[in-house]
């Protein structure tokens, strides 16, 4: 028996959804061009006026919104609405430049629970379940959207934020939660860390787990899905859009649900912009078409996906999305956060290093490592160890304030780290994500 | 000159690395005379003491390796017990700090050249003859 938390939408027809969706589109493209002059400009380059979109058949000739758009306009190019109708603000893990900043107002806050909200109905969430949030809290939006959707459902919420292991499993023990929500990587932590205490999943009331925020496999979710006695939901979203809860995974867990009475989604060719169709793999293209204060129009996300309309067994008709199967430019996610190899050229251009690198990522117990090759240069180097590891220090710092993660530094000798033609490969993920 | 050029280089702890060093010394027939090696699990710094440091300086550099010259004092302890403690405790009563030290051989009887690299050259050498230990001059070095 499927739960729903808004059946009429979740289960409105095609047509029905369609007509929803124009009328959104044209109310909200009218908000935008008449209180973003970022996106008014765009649209006039492109001559496009808000009358020639008249449903979502023109969806189309709208123009596209990028990370680099992100950035010019930052941090208030893209409001929409005055600040003080604005009441919350997120953004997206410490990196300098690229850090995406989104404004909401007091209907953004609600709309985005309501999305949050049907993620954790669908895995089964009632009024009667404990929801243990083991994402950050803060800026980061995990945590903050799985708060609002556990609240919105009624669940008894448990703000635990993430860390602190040991006391996540007491009191998943004493006060016996029932969902678990986190990164995949953390919920396989803690199955481990509750196997190390000796405990086994029977010492637990754990039934189901909402876990994004980054990529992870089917071996995976087999895998948290043994070590915690669950079963593993995914999860999908992203600051620009609001945060978790674009698109959920229902009991079938064969893909995720697009709330698409907020969310139009589109997939592309990454390369010219052509929209294709349904069931062709390509870049995932997102329309906020409710959102008031921060409200991107075809957003490009660069995660590579595919959608389809096949009728799914929970009786929703919303359309669903593969988990995403790559990027289309080369950004990584390490421990949830977004990492663009040319931020860590930046830093090492500024510390007059060479900007010849190569970063390798991997995961060691279900943790993400990020190690990252420097050649040394005559000029730094010292004839002491100390001096030589004191500059790595340095650059580790350096990173870690542009990042927001701390890699590990390794000086090498210059002209060893491979040079190539055209295209340089600066990254080694070790890590089997897709 | 009471001070002697030391040959630092950058090796990565990989298979290979010293060997090439140590090759093109040989190809250019230049003689070492002492050799000291600083590891952590990345990387390494060798530090050599040769007869021709500036021919040296350069054949590394030219097999690809970062290398770079640093004066360093070289002092003449006896090779009795204490002799050693004589040269340091000289050294650390200037307020100098011993960044590292390395001893190697030379072809006098009963005494036994320690390198020394502290912050101030000047003031150890002062220091070490003040207290009646000779100091290396590079002529004893050099070829």
């Amino acid at each position: 028996m499927a739960n729903y938390w808004n059946q009429e939408i979740e289960c409105m027809s095609r047509e029905d959804m369609k007509k929803l969706q124009s009328e959104r589109l044209v109310a909200q493209v009218k908000h935008v061009y008449e209180n973003v002059p970022y996106y008014r400009d765009l649209m006039d380059k492109k001559g496009v006026t808000p009358d020639d979109i008249k449903s979502i058949d023109d969806l189309h000739k709208l123009p596209f919104l990028t990370k680099a758009d992100l950035r010019d306009a930052y941090p208030y190019g893209l409001l929409a609405k005055p600040l003080a109708d604005c009441t919350e603000i997120h953004s997206t893990s410490g990196t300098t430049g690229k850090r995406v900043v989104a404004f909401y107002t007091k209907n953004d806050i609600e709309l985005w629970h309501e999305c949050c909200a049907r993620a954790i109905v669908a895995v089964g969430g009632t009024e009667d379940d404990i929801c243990q949030i083991a994402y950050g809290y803060g800026l980061f939006t995990g945590g903050a959207g799985l708060d609002g959707g556990s609240h919105k459902v009624g669940c008894l919420t448990l703000p635990m934020s993430s860390g602190n292991t040991e006391r996540q499993i007491q009191f998943m023990m004493d006060l016996k939660s029932t969902i678990l929500c986190c990164t995949p990587s953390y919920a396989a932590y803690i199955g481990e860390t509750l196997h190390e205490m000796g405990y086994t999943p029977d010492d637990i009331h754990l039934k189901a787990g909402i876990f994004g925020a980054e990529p992870w496999t089917e071996e995976m979710r087999r895998e948290i899905e043994k070590s915690l006695g669950i079963k593993a939901y995914d999860i999908y979203g992203l600051t620009e859009t609001s945060g978790p809860g674009v698109s959920f995974e229902c009991e079938a867990q064969t893909g995720m649900h697009i709330n698409e009475d907020h969310f139009i989604a589109e997939i592309i060719d990454p390369d010219t912009g052509e929209v294709l169709p349904e069931g062709a793999k390509g870049e995932l293209v997102f329309t906020s078409i409710t959102k008031e204060a921060f409200p991107l129009l075809r957003y490009r996300t660069r995660d590579i996906c595919v959608l389809t309309r096949e009728k799914c067994s929970c009786g929703r008709t919303l359309v669903k999305m593969c988990k995403p199967m790559g990027r289309s430019d080369d950004m990584l996610i390490i421990r949830g956060v977004n990492v663009f190899p040319s931020q860590i050229e930046t830093v090492l251009i500024e510390q007059g290093y060479s900007p010849n690198y190569m970063i390798e990522v991997d995961r060691v117990n279900n943790t993400d490592t990020m190690d990252v090759y420097v050649e040394l240069t005559p000029e730094q180097f010292s004839d002491t160890v100390k001096d030589l590891q004191s500059k790595e220090k340095d650059l580790a710092a350096a990173m870690k304030t542009m990042l927001g993660i701390n890699p590990k530094i390794h000086l090498v000798s210059p002209k060893t780290i491979a040079r190539s033609e055209g295209k340089a490969v600066r990254v080694k993920d070790n890590r089997k994500l897709h | 000159m009471n001070t002697i050029q030391q040959i630092s280089v950058f090796v990565e702890n990989k298979q290979g690395s010293l060997t090439a060093v140590t090759n093109a010394l040989c190809q250019n027939n230049i003689d070492m005379r002492s050799l000291n090696l600083a590891d952590t699990s990345d990387f390494g710094i060798l530090r050599l003491i040769v007869n021709k440091p500036e021919e040296a300086c350069k054949v590394i550099q030219e097999a690809g390796y970062i290398v770079s010259m640093t004066p360093v004092v070289g002092a003449k302890v006896d090779d009795t017990p204490g002799g050693l403690a004589k040269a340091m405790n000289a050294i650390v009563e200037a307020g100098l700090n011993i960044e590292y030290m390395y001893a190697f051989v030379n072809r006098e009887p009963n005494c036994a050249n320690v390198i020394f690299r502290t912050d101030d050259n000047d003031r150890c050498i002062a220091a070490l003859q003040a207290a009646d230990v000779a100091v290396v001059p590079d002529t004893d070095i050099y070829a």
